[in-house]
């Protein structure tokens, strides 16, 4: 016994280590390949020159051309974007590494190595600029996780979150301008004819949290909910801050001088910037489940109506300098319950994937290319600014955190702890985005020594941080996410609690968030859902969504599994109905040539339902028995018991218990 | 101390404030609220329910206002049934469940006040006083959260009740014979069912400690 679990251990080792190898000569022929296109590129104009010489001699017909300039721009984006994937694949092939260290390090080392190749044959590597970052790169990670918000822990935590993305992101701006500007004037020099102006816009900058970062780390870890929003909720809102920073200080970087009337207007700009990026969401959100109201006959295209939609919003609000970030969440929060009604469940489905599988190659990208952007740029090193920066960055947020969280907990319910906030203030990372505002400062004289703290900061947050908060989340012993799905009885009290604690509020006779929210419900039931969901799913209730959620999930995974597999649960219906006693006595006896009969009808029925879901063509999908299930419900119910049974009878019959009994009283119910 | 000299009735509520964890300002506006409902009597009765507006469109609110004047909720051990009138002692003891538990407990206090609330929402459930919730019981709460959906409801609610206690036996007995019969949800039962649900940090409203004059009548 033991020799062959040696082999086999031995065997999926050899396996990997194949893996690894397969792996490893792919991405070398990659590179090669790259480098050759890289290079042939500049000898292709060459040989234009050479045909003038060529006239006299008669060529023979070209058999084989080689044209890399028409291909060249999709040829090396779908290069670079094969190169990020094949990095994650083997990380993920090598178990030990990837528990220690997380993805986005690994990454950004990868990033770094191709960048420091790229440089030794001469070749100039592509830079992170920004066009590309902020509207191809970084939008489908926020739409991402905006369409998946978790919207009930959201806006119970909406007051705390917005306190440490406002108050906590203005604290650290200032404070490290200040303390910068401070350092600056003492060291003299180099650093000497940096002004206050220039430290603030700097502050502004490394002074947000990322949520591309914090997205990376923080699904490794699996951190309970309350925190996961806390700081994830903090990096999204706090966008509109760092806007309206950053577009203030470069002008009064450009302009000089301050007055009391520029200080008014931002505090009235940063009003329009988030509250505008909101309402821009939120019309484009609304649009966007309005149309897929009456996409019922063309199921095809839905998912590209969510996309389209929340991409619009996101440049809609950039055209105007609003928050894109926070038009793109708002968009996604506004559409979801909606337009999840009215899809189809492969549309859903396919929303679902693709908005991962986007978001996915769009992180995986950033992280490479900030390592090659590392590299490639050019820097300016001077200790103390580097060292003061990230100091100062760790210094400011855990003293940001602190106090806030001191004012907070008297407002809060559920105060937050001590093991809370240290989670809150280790988990502020810096990432991409303050990069590539570096990146976009326009030629400032401080801008090299800028981008270099910059990037020296987030190489710090993203690899000690990063690296060492799943330990310490072990250490601490912080509750983690619990990982089962919501049962229908935890949804059942969710409601019920929904409902007293209203109930409980209004005796006790002031209007509390459970008020509000019973409120926005109501006009949400009476006159929302009347306009943006189709048919009569407009009135069902959210109880029995979920359940017909969870019903056909069930009927699905019964259907795949087989009616031979084990079916979850070992309780069914009998042992909890209460039992009648002259049941017994009225039902008839079947024969056993009828019991074969109903028997066949049953299997035949299963085979039908599993061919069925095999096959679809581009342009149609046909019927579907889980598609427009809000039509078939009692139908797929009634199947579903009829596979239930189907598999009792053949368990049963075996037993010589009265199979015919039941077979009867369930083909037959006798009570509804 | 001189803001306490103004508040009538200061001996018992000194008694009202140990029992129950609530601050004085608390019982105070509690005590007002109690003598607005109560048209400055000394006791409510279930029709005093009524006249809150914001209870009227609320589903379960005959359950509501059934747990103010059941028995299980005031604390007193081994007490069943109900009453037809309630004195502000009993009326603070049932708010004091939805107080939210001080961040200063330990692990075992807070399993106190956890069970506390279970128990609560049990009680709710467990019309009959029999301390089992049985299918029929489940069902109507389950009809009473749908009971503004019309027919559609009523069809599927029996459906979702009898799903939820194939659930609860499921995770409780783990197997059983098929002609086994499966009671009723214990305390037990519900304990471990709603074990990841984090009652004591849900089941919770804020108390006011200043006095808000636009009180809803």
């Amino acid at each position: 016994m033991h020799a062959v679990s040696f082999q086999c251990a031995g065997e999926r080792a050899c396996c990997r280590g194949h893996q690894l190898m397969g792996i490893l000569r792919s991405v070398c022929v990659l590179l090669i390949v790259f480098v050759a296109a890289a290079s042939a590129s500049h000898d292709a104009p060459q040989d234009g020159t050479h045909d003038p010489t060529n006239v006299t001699h008669k060529k023979g017909f070209p058999v084989l051309l080689f044209n890399y300039d028409h291909v060249r721009t999709p040829f090396e984006i779908s290069l670079w974007i094969l190169l990020a994937l094949l990095m994650k694949l083997g990380f993920h092939v090598i178990p030990r590494v990837s528990q220690v260290v997380p993805e986005s390090c690994l990454l950004i080392v990868v990033g770094l190595l191709v960048g420091g190749f790229i440089k030794a044959i001469g070749e100039k590597a592509p830079a992170l600029d920004d066009t590309l970052f902020f509207l191809y790169l970084l939008p489908p990670i926020i739409l991402d996780a905006g369409y998946f918000l978790p919207v009930r822990p959201f806006t119970e935590n909406v007051g705390t979150i917005l306190v440490f993305a406002v108050v906590g992101t203005l604290w650290n701006a200032f404070f490290m301008g200040g303390v910068m500007y401070g350092v600056c004037q003492l060291e003299g020099g180099q650093l000497a004819s940096v002004d206050l102006l220039s430290c603030l816009l700097f502050g502004s900058i490394v002074s947000a949290v990322d949520p591309v970062a914090v997205l990376a780390v923080f699904e490794e870890i699996h951190i309970n909910e309350l925190l996961h929003i806390l700081v994830f909720g903090e990096s999204l809102l706090n966008d509109a801050v760092t806007v309206v920073l950053y577009h203030l200080f470069k002008e009064f970087s450009a302009v000089g001088t301050v007055t009391v009337l520029d200080g008014v207007l931002a505090v009235v700009c940063f009003f329009v910037v988030s509250l505008g990026g909101l309402l821009v969401g939120a019309i484009y959100g609304v649009l966007g489940a309005f149309t897929s109201r009456f996409t019922s006959h063309t199921r095809v295209i839905e998912p590209l109506f969510v996309f389209l939609y929340s991409y619009m919003a996101y440049l809609s609000a950039e055209v105007f300098h609003l928050s894109g970030i926070m038009s793109l969440i708002a968009c996604g929060v506004t559409m979801r319950p909606y337009v999840e009604a009215n899809v189809s469940h492969k549309s859903y489905t396919t929303i679902k994937y693709f908005l991962k599988m986007w978001s996915s190659v769009s992180e995986t990208l950033i992280f490479i290319f900030l390592g090659v952007s590392t590299v490639a740029g050019p820097h300016a090193w001077n200790w103390t600014f580097v060292v003061v920066t990230v100091v100062l960055c760790l210094v400011s947020r855990v003293m940001g955190v602190i106090g806030l969280t001191y004012v907070i907990n008297k407002f809060r319910i559920v105060k937050l702890t001590k093991k809370d906030q240290f989670i809150v203030a280790y988990g502020g990372l810096r990432g991409a985005i303050a990069y590539s505002l570096g990146f976009l400062l326009p030629d400032h004289p401080m801008k090299t020594l800028f981008l270099t703290a910059i990037i020296t900061v987030v190489f710090f947050t993203v690899f000690v941080q990063g690296m060492t908060i799943r330990p310490l989340v072990e250490l601490l012993a912080v509750k983690k996410k619990k990982e089962t799905r919501r049962s229908i009885n935890e949804e059942i009290h969710t409601q019920f609690l929904d409902h007293l604690l209203t109930g409980i509020e209004g005796v006790c006779g002031h209007y509390g968030h459970h008020h509000w929210k019973d409120k926005l419900n109501r006009f949400n039931k009476t006159y929302v859902k009347r306009w943006l969901i189709a048919g009569e799913r407009s009135m069902e209730p959210q109880l029995i969504s979920f359940y017909n959620k969870m019903e056909m999930r069930q009927a699905m995974m019964m259907v795949e599994s087989g009616s031979s597999a084990k079916l979850p649960g070992l309780i069914s219906m009998q042992n909890i109905q209460p039992k009648v006693e002259s049941r017994g006595r009225t039902i008839p006896k079947i024969s056993k040539g009828r019991e074969e009969e109903i028997r066949r009808i049953l299997r035949s029925n299963l085979q039908q339902t599993k061919q069925r879901l095999r096959s679809y063509s581009r342009h149609d999908l046909f019927a579907d028995p889980f598609e427009d299930m809000n039509e078939n419900l009692s139908e797929m119910r009634f199947r579903k018991q009829r596979v239930e049974m189907e598999r009792r009878v053949r368990l049963r019959v075996n037993e010589g218990r009265s199979a015919e009994e039941r077979l009867f009283c369930r083909v037959f119910p006798i009570s509804a | 101390m001189g803001a306490l000299n103004s508040l009538p009735d200061e001996p018992q509520y000194v008694g009202l404030a140990e029992k129950t964890g609530f601050s004085f300002e608390q019982i105070g506006i509690l005590h007002k609220r109690f003598k607005q409902l109560s048209n400055n009597g000394e006791t409510l009765r279930r029709e005093d329910f009524n006249t809150i507006p914001d209870l009227l469109c609320n589903p379960i609110r005959s359950e509501i206002i059934e747990a103010f004047f059941d028995r299980r909720n005031f604390r007193q051990t081994d007490a069943v049934g109900t009453v037809h009138e309630i004195g502000f002692g009993e009326f603070l003891l049932v708010m004091s469940h939805f107080r939210p538990p001080s961040i200063r407990l330990d692990d075992e206090q807070k399993e106190v006040i956890r069970t506390e609330k279970l128990r609560f929402l049990f009680n709710m459930h467990d019309t009959d006083n029999d301390g089992t919730i049985t299918l029929e019981e489940y069902r109507h709460v389950v009809e009473e959260l749908l009971s503004r959906s019309g027919a559609l409801g009523k069809e599927t609610a029996k459906g979702i009740a009898d799903a939820a206690m194939l659930e609860v036996a499921s995770i409780s007995m783990g197997h059983m014979e098929p002609d086994e019969f499966y009671e009723g949800i214990t305390f037990e039962h519900f304990n471990k069912l709603l074990k990841e649900f984090e009652v004591e940090s849900r089941m919770n409203i804020r108390f006011m400690n200043m006095d808000t004059t636009t009180l809803c009548k």
